[in-house]
């Protein structure tokens, strides 16, 4: 009896365990040494990670509440993956924090949070998990205590995050009063497409757009990437985004199926608006982290695009794309977060010149930013190519098109970044920086996982074999 | 599962391979005195497996109970897959025909780097020339026993940038780097044609592995192929079917690596490389991919009549107009180039005549005496340190062994029984009379100017004179150079003795060798016609020569200039191209391209500026966007349109 939860919840568990353990460590060790500590966690993720990897079954627990399977435990083994990636890049300016154990336990709170959330078989599950990270994640982007700007972030985030969360309490509870239900596998038996659901699955839609950073819910993205630290603004931007991707193509291509002939529209148009708009403020950032932040908005605009494939093509290339976002994203920002932390410079122009002391933080920088613009043969271009090729899937093509052509917008700023490191030059150029050995090992992974995994034809067609689609 | 059946094959291309990467990477700086023979041991073990491989395929495994030779695929990685049924692999196809190319390849390339131990020693570039003659070696070998189209265009590229790199290997002669260019350049060209036939046919068979591209497309296979050959059907385009399109664009990729006319301009210019490199590339190995490509689709190009049509012609004067050319040439090199044209001319009309067997024979036996050819050629220029036919002479006595080397090839190459050309050429001039009489009167005539120019060259450098400068003491040429022409000269002499037709045939069923009849007699009167009029000119030193230019005079300077065709490329590319073509293509990408795009970019820019305000840093606002997001899609989506 206690196998047939504690296999499928072991991921859960897991987390959990390694969160109570280090609170006890912070409640009974008068005096530890936080590089040892650091060290720790990062072995401990490992494990975690390397934990998820052992077969699981398909599972329905509490009665339809969690339900997990092979799909669904290779997205949590995502999640682990980018996860450890962030804290071994965070340990350069974590060492130096004072409250670096609170860190790993609200981020560990989030992560239980979103395995939650992945995993839930019912609307109420699903609020519970996402509340559980929403909150720990406001507290994170706090966590630069000195600076006041953190702080803005903090509470920009929770009040948008209320908001956004009473909305979609509302759209829960129009979509239980119209269908008699919450659970996934009932609500789409009742679902007939009348405007009072239509109504309900748009407040819906917005919850899950403001995690995902749609326009017009994206506003907050800017402000608080920017304040945040820039380990935090790395997981917001990834893992946070990349479960909340994870539920939302689960929940469109399941639960809400009979109206993907609506929401197949709204994402198009969602889809289109949210590649301009980041692209368009792109452009005039200054800021690398400001710049990171749009682009990570385009980027929603592009897996929206996939999404509307609505094959099983569609959700494969989602997560594929995603497993190679968390590359290419964690490669850039790990550069920032590294500069940033010894220097205290993050903007363009302070890269200006950054090849004549730091060649191998240059080159992690412009392969991760190629991958992000997705010019072969990096990981990138196969992961838009084949998002790309799902929506084109439906016939779209003029869709297709406008996402092409914003690719090539999208070009112009990553390639400014690319020529500042590497051609322009300034009186003071940031000198060489030492690169601790925890974030050397996180560029390696991120280096290899950009040029292997889009050339490994199997990686894809694993996912494309778990994959759901219709 | 049992072991894949000769899977030891995977190693023919990957020695080589290996050698190129060590000695690229270690070559220069650790390796140099010892790279050639590095390299020439990684070749030779490659050719050991390959003649292995061949031998228990042809005569143990490879024939079914039913006796007939059946393909195999070696090693099967799916590379890129897009979607579940649409992948691009990496594989290696087993069948009469790639063994034979595998046995070919391999071993003249292991000839050729045992010849360049010595003709290359004391290079200063020494490790870099044997890392770019393993380079073209492996991407050689992959050419020939890759399975798919993508795979074969892949090694086709590589085949021809390390052309590229031997061309020009000595980068500092202008000549040499303009050749390179000129090749690259030509068959580029060329291969554009390639890419869009691949893109046709796998988009019609939605394969690209060969074999099942060939069982959809070809006759027999299924309703699809005679959807397809219908024009005005599916696919069609200016009133011809998908399927010929596809096949002749592959051909002008095939034509422009083999050279043919009127692609075949890169050919003799590219004679600026290494002597050796000529030997290996440019008379048995990569010139002949062309042909290699059109007899791995020949069921494709069988049904469809007007393609094939087109290749008999294409061959015919390919095979004709280039033994013309080289009967004026005095370089010597140049008259091999030109001879190499007109051979490879006669293994394609072979193909377009349905002489499958006839041409791959002639292939088979071509690379043994035009290997040969050249590496005597580098021998005598070893020696002679020219390439002009008037600074030799009388060089007989000075390197016999090169002597008899160069007499059986040039008989061979002349169709004399018993050397192999005769039996090849026989074939071909056979299938020839059968398809076209006209075709098999151009075979016939220029066999006969085939003997005249190579007997022209035989007199003009061993006879003729007696050679000014004595040097018997100096001894003929290292071992590692003699031993390559004594065992060319071999194959050369016997090849033809194969029963070719036992192994090689469309369908992979054994088939009969030809009985040679009286037929054989108008070929071999005209080759010894040949050999008898290029006697009485060069055999002696005389004004004879003079005196037959000056009453043949307009043909000769015609032919002497190579028909101007040269220049007219020149024309075409400078004068037509540039002007009509590329002028407007640059004012368009100047003034529409780039314009649009700086349109783009300051609309983007404005636009940009506009909206700088939503961003404002208020949450209140953030809230209010919200709001309004919902409320649109609601107006938008329930209301204006459900």
């Amino acid at each position: 009896m206690w196998t047939g939860i504690m296999v499928p919840l072991r991921q859960e568990l897991m987390v959990t365990l390694i969160l109570f353990l280090l609170l006890f460590i912070k409640v009974g060790a008068s005096e530890y040494r936080t590089g040892t500590i650091l060290r720790l966690v990062n072995i401990l993720l490992l494990a975690n990670l390397v934990l998820g990897f052992f077969p699981c079954p398909d599972a329905t627990l509490f009665n339809g509440m969690f339900h997990t399977g092979r799909l669904i435990v290779l997205e949590k083994n995502i999640l682990n993956l980018g996860t450890l990636i962030v804290s071994l890049l965070a340990y350069d300016w974590l060492k130096e924090h004072r409250q670096a154990l609170e860190f790993y336990m609200l981020l560990l709170a989030t992560l239980t949070g979103f395995f939650f959330m992945i995993s839930s078989g019912n609307l109420l599950m699903f609020y519970l998990g996402l509340e559980l990270s929403t909150i720990p994640l406001t507290a994170l982007s706090g966590f630069d205590l000195e600076k006041k700007q953190s702080s803005e972030a903090a509470l920009k985030f929770i009040i948008s995050s209320a908001f956004s969360s009473a909305l979609l309490l509302f759209g829960i509870s129009l979509l239980y009063g119209a269908t008699g239900s919450l659970g996934f596998d009932a609500i789409p038996r009742r679902l007939d497409g009348s405007a009072f659901q239509l109504f309900a699955f748009i407040l819906l839609l917005s919850g899950f757009a403001f995690k995902i950073s749609v326009v017009p819910f994206h506003l907050w993205t800017a402000d608080v990437y920017e304040g945040s630290p820039v380990a935090v603004t790395a997981y917001l931007s990834v893992i946070s985004k990349g479960a909340v991707f994870f539920i939302f193509i689960q929940a469109l291509y399941t639960v809400f199926r009979p109206l993907a002939g609506n929401w197949n529209r709204m994402l198009i148009l969602l889809s289109v608006l949210t590649m301009l708009t980041g692209n368009l403020f792109a452009l005039r950032q200054n800021n690398l982290k400001r710049l990171l932040a749009f682009s990570s908005i385009t980027q929603s605009g592009f897996i929206l695009a996939g999404i509307t494939g609505s094959s099983r093509a569609g959700d494969a290339s989602v997560i594929y794309f995603i497993l190679i976002y968390i590359f290419s994203n964690l490669g850039a920002f790990g550069v920032v977060s590294l500069i940033s932390a010894q220097t205290g410079r993050e903007n363009i122009d302070d890269y200006k010149g950054l090849y004549a002391a730091n060649p191998l933080l240059s080159w992690v920088m412009a392969i991760s930013l190629f991958s992000l613009a997705g010019i072969p043969p990096t990981a990138g271009f196969f992961g838009k190519f084949f998002l790309l090729m799902a929506g084109a899937g439906r016939g779209n093509y003029v869709f297709i098109g406008i996402a092409a052509l914003n690719m090539v917008i999208a070009l112009y700023y990553y390639l400014r970044v690319i020529k500042a490191i590497f051609m322009d030059s300034q009186p003071q150029p940031i000198g060489k920086l030492k690169i601790p050995l925890l974030p050397n090992i996180a560029f390696g992974l991120c280096v290899a996982g950009i040029l292997v995994t889009g050339v490994m034809g199997w990686v894809y067609d694993y996912i494309y074999s778990l994959s759901i689609g219709f | 599962m049992p072991v894949a059946p000769y899977l030891l094959i995977v190693l023919v291309p990957l020695l080589p391979l290996v050698g190129f990467v060590v000695l690229g990477l270690f070559g220069r700086r650790y390796l140099r005195a010892f790279s050639g023979l590095f390299a020439t041991g990684l070749v030779f073990l490659s050719t050991v497996i390959a003649l292995s491989v061949a031998y228990d395929y042809y005569f143990i495994s490879g024939a079914g109970p039913d006796s007939v030779y059946h393909s195999a695929k070696v090693l099967n990685i799916h590379w890129l897959s897009f979607g579940p049924d649409f992948s691009i692999d990496m594989d290696l196809l087993v069948d009469p025909i790639s063994v034979m190319m595998a046995v070919i390849v391999s071993l003249i390339s292991l000839m050729v780097h045992i010849f360049s131990l010595g003709y290359m020693k004391g290079e200063e570039r020494y490790a870099t020339y044997y890392a770019y003659l393993s380079l073209f070696t492996f991407s050689m070998l992959g050419l020939v026993l890759s399975a798919n189209l993508l795979e074969t265009y892949i090694f086709w590229e590589l085949v021809g940038c390390s052309s590229y790199l031997l061309i020009g290997f000595y980068y500092d002669r202008p000549a040499a780097v303009a050749a390179a260019k000129k090749a690259f350049i030509v068959t580029r060209f060329a291969d554009l044609g390639f890419l869009i036939g691949i893109l046709v046919l796998s988009f019609q068979a939605q394969t690209l592995d060969l074999r099942n591209l060939i069982q959809i497309l070809g006759p027999g296979g299924q309703s699809l192929a005679d959807a397809l050959l219908v024009p005005g059907n599916k696919g069609s385009f200016l009133g011809i079917s998908a399927l010929s399109w596809g096949l002749t664009l592959v051909f002008i990729g095939g034509a422009g690596k083999s050279a043919l006319f009127p692609l075949h301009i890169w050919l003799p210019d590219a004679m600026e490389g290494p002597t050796p490199v000529s030997a290996l590339i440019h008379a048995a190995t990569m010139v002949v991919a062309g042909v290699y490509l059109v007899a791995r689709l020949y069921p494709l190009y069988t049904a469809t009549p007007n393609v094939a049509e087109i290749i008999l012609w294409v061959g015919a004067i390919s095979a004709f107009v280039p033994a013309v050319i080289a009967c004026t040439q005095t370089d010597i090199k140049r008259i091999l180039a030109y001879s190499t044209l007109s051979q490879i001319g006669y293994m394609m009309f072979a193909l377009g005549a349905s002489g499958f067997t006839a041409s791959l024979f002639h292939l088979f036996t071509h690379a043994f005496f035009k290997a040969l050819l050249f590496l005597c050629a580098g021998v005598i220029i070893h020696r002679v340190h020219s390439n002009e036919m008037k600074d030799m002479g009388g060089l007989r006595r000075l390197l016999p062994v090169t002597h008899v080397c160069f007499l059986i090839a040039c008989l061979a190459i002349a169709g004399i029984p018993p050397f192999s050309g005769f039996f090849s050429k026989e074939e071909i001039l056979a299938v020839a009379w059968e398809n076209n009489p006209f075709i098999y009167a151009i075979g016939l005539v220029t066999s006969g100017l085939t003997a005249y120019y190579m007997f022209r060259l035989y007199f003009s450098v061993f006879w003729r004179k007696t050679p000014a400068h004595e040097g018997l003491h100096h001894g003929e040429a290292p071992a590692s150079m003699k031993i390559p022409l004594i065992i060319l000269a071999i194959g050369a002499a016997f090849a033809g003795f194969i029963p070719f037709s036992r192994f090689i045939t469309p369908d992979g069923r054994p088939g009969e060798a030809p009985a040679f009849g009286l037929n054989v007699i108008p070929p071999v009167f005209i080759a010894l016609l040949g050999i008898g009029i290029a006697a009485w000119l060069y055999g002696k030193e005389s004004n004879r020569p003079e005196k037959a230019a000056k009453a043949l005079r307009g043909l000769y300077t015609f032919a002497y200039h190579k028909f101007y065709i040269d220049e007219i490329w020149l024309f075409i590319t400078k004068k037509i191209i540039f002007n009509l073509i590329g002028r407007p293509a640059a004012w368009i990408d100047r003034n529409i391209v780039d314009g649009f795009m700086n349109g783009l970019a300051s609309a983007t820019a404005g636009v940009s500026a506009a909206t700088k305000g939503v961003q404002s840093g208020k949450v209140q606002d953030y809230a209010w966007f919200f709001f309004m997001g919902i409320a649109g899609l609601a107006i938008l989506f329930i209301y204006l349109y459900t």
